[in-house]
């Protein structure tokens, strides 16, 4: 599966600026790893060592918010990663 | 040359640079501007190369590792992170790495890193990749030491590496208190006999401690001091009893703060800067009038050293990690407050002027040969 992943502007330092990639995978845990093979160490940053996403870091599969690594991306998809507002 | 100061700050990473007499000082940065940068330090062992812990509002914490002086950084491969969990352990997760300490001078590769929520790492490759101290993490114990925390966790920090064995290790962990290793951090011991916990409803307790910062004196390894949120105290091993070096402060000004720095070479020569812990613990400087005590007998007796300071109206807070002493044989003295002000002296703390200004809250300020 072939889809398109929004990125945040706090993690653009690991996808030489790039906004958007395209990725694939057909759940969001294969799209972040295969995210991390080609942008090293940006997966840590989003999803701490036991596999939950950051309190602070918001997932999207299209307009559905994503709780889970085992989403389910579909070809065509859309992945967005939000950074949530916070801290002052 | 007299070297740079590194600030570490809420917001970035920021370099101050003194010509040879430690007369003028340019400010450089930032660097990770909108990072929270909480510690930044160089290594002994080879001075070009530098570690830093960091991370940011969203994202997860990291350290960066430069050879060049801080010219540039690399992410580590695999930064601190506990080890997986079986089902029903508490699944704990690195919040922020919080102190970074070299190994000692016979293993240069060697780092150690502490965590919050209370966590030790090391790495064995400089940096760059970073393993949890199982002895330490999955101490059975380990729950009970560090069982109260803070509102933002347990800190681990002040992690020590006796440089007459590197198998000799100290950490302190804020709220949890001090703990000894003697195998290389395969087992663990609280020492924290003769420090007060006067917050806690049994204060003759083992460990539940609160040490806000501890440094040993390189040149006699078995003196140890610690700035404690009950207190300064001082240890000298193989005795197991801190000592209150505090009670020979002045009574209106206590002996609570962040901080405590020690003189290179002299190991009876320390300096603190105390901060106000009565009632509700504004943590400011007491009075509104900011100064720095240094002691030059061990802690037997305390001397203000204010001079160029604020008089009045400048109620300063200073981190544990914003205090640091450079190396000169009449040694520069140097803090960072949170509301962003770097002031410096260049004689043993005799007088102080502020050297650079508005910038983010400090956090850490620690200087590189």
């Amino acid at each position: 599966m072939s889809c398109t992943v929004r990125i945040a502007s706090p993690l653009r330092s690991y996808t030489a600026g790039a906004a958007t990639l395209a990725a694939r995978g057909s759940t969001l845990a294969e799209v972040l790893a295969n995210l991390e093979q080609r942008c090293p160490g940006i997966r840590f940053r989003m999803i701490d060592e036991h596999e939950r996403i950051r309190p602070h870091m918001r997932l999207f599969v299209n307009t559905s918010e994503a709780r889970e690594l085992s989403a389910v991306v579909r070809d065509g998809d859309t992945v967005h990663v939000i950074c949530a507002l916070s801290g002052g | 040359m007299a070297g740079t100061l590194w600030i570490g700050t809420r917001k970035g990473l920021f370099a101050l640079r003194a010509d040879g007499a430690r007369r003028d000082w340019k400010l450089a940065g930032p660097q990770f501007l909108g990072h929270i940068i909480h510690h930044v330090v160089q290594d002994p062992r080879a001075p070009r190369v530098l570690l830093l812990a960091a991370k940011t509002g969203h994202l997860g914490p990291t350290v960066f590792r430069s050879t060049d002086r801080g010219r540039s950084w690399r992410e580590a491969a695999r930064p601190p992170a506990f080890r997986p969990v079986n089902d029903g352990e508490e699944a704990r997760a690195v919040q922020r790495v919080f102190w970074l300490t070299p190994g000692h001078h016979t293993q240069a590769a060697t780092w150690y890193a502490g965590s919050s929520p209370a966590g030790l790492f090391r790495s064995t490759d400089g940096g760059e990749h970073w393993e949890p101290l199982a002895g330490f993490n999955d101490h059975p114990m380990r729950p009970k030491w560090a069982a109260l925390g803070t509102p933002d966790g347990e800190f681990l920090h002040s992690i020590l590496v006796d440089p007459r064995d590197p198998r000799h290790l100290y950490i302190a962990i804020s709220v949890g208190g001090v703990f000894e290793s003697t195998d290389a951090g395969s087992d663990w011991t609280p020492l924290n006999e003769g420090c007060a916990a006067d917050f806690l409803p049994d204060p003759s307790v083992p460990f539940g401690h609160d040490p806000h910062c501890m440094v040993q004196h390189p040149a006699r390894p078995e003196r140890l001091y610690q700035q404690n949120h009950c207190g300064i105290y001082r240890l000298d091993r193989p005795q197991r009893r801190w000592q209150r070096i505090g009670k020979a402060m002045p009574k209106k000004v206590g002996d609570i703060g962040f901080p405590i720095v020690l003189h290179p070479t002299d190991p009876d020569t320390a300096w603190v800067l105390p901060m106000d812990g009565q009632s509700v613990w504004p943590r400011t400087s007491v009075g509104g009038r900011p100064a720095v005590y240094g002691t030059r007998d061990g802690g037997a007796s305390w001397r203000r050293m204010d001079r160029g300071l604020p008089r009045s109206q400048a109620w300063f807070t200073v981190l544990r990690q914003a205090m640091c002493a450079d190396t000169h044989a009449r040694p520069g003295v140097y803090f960072g407050t949170t509301g962003g002000e770097v002031w410096a002296s260049t004689n043993g703390g005799e007088g102080w002027r502020c050297v650079a200004r508005h910038l983010p809250e400090i956090y850490s300020v620690t200087h590189a040969a």
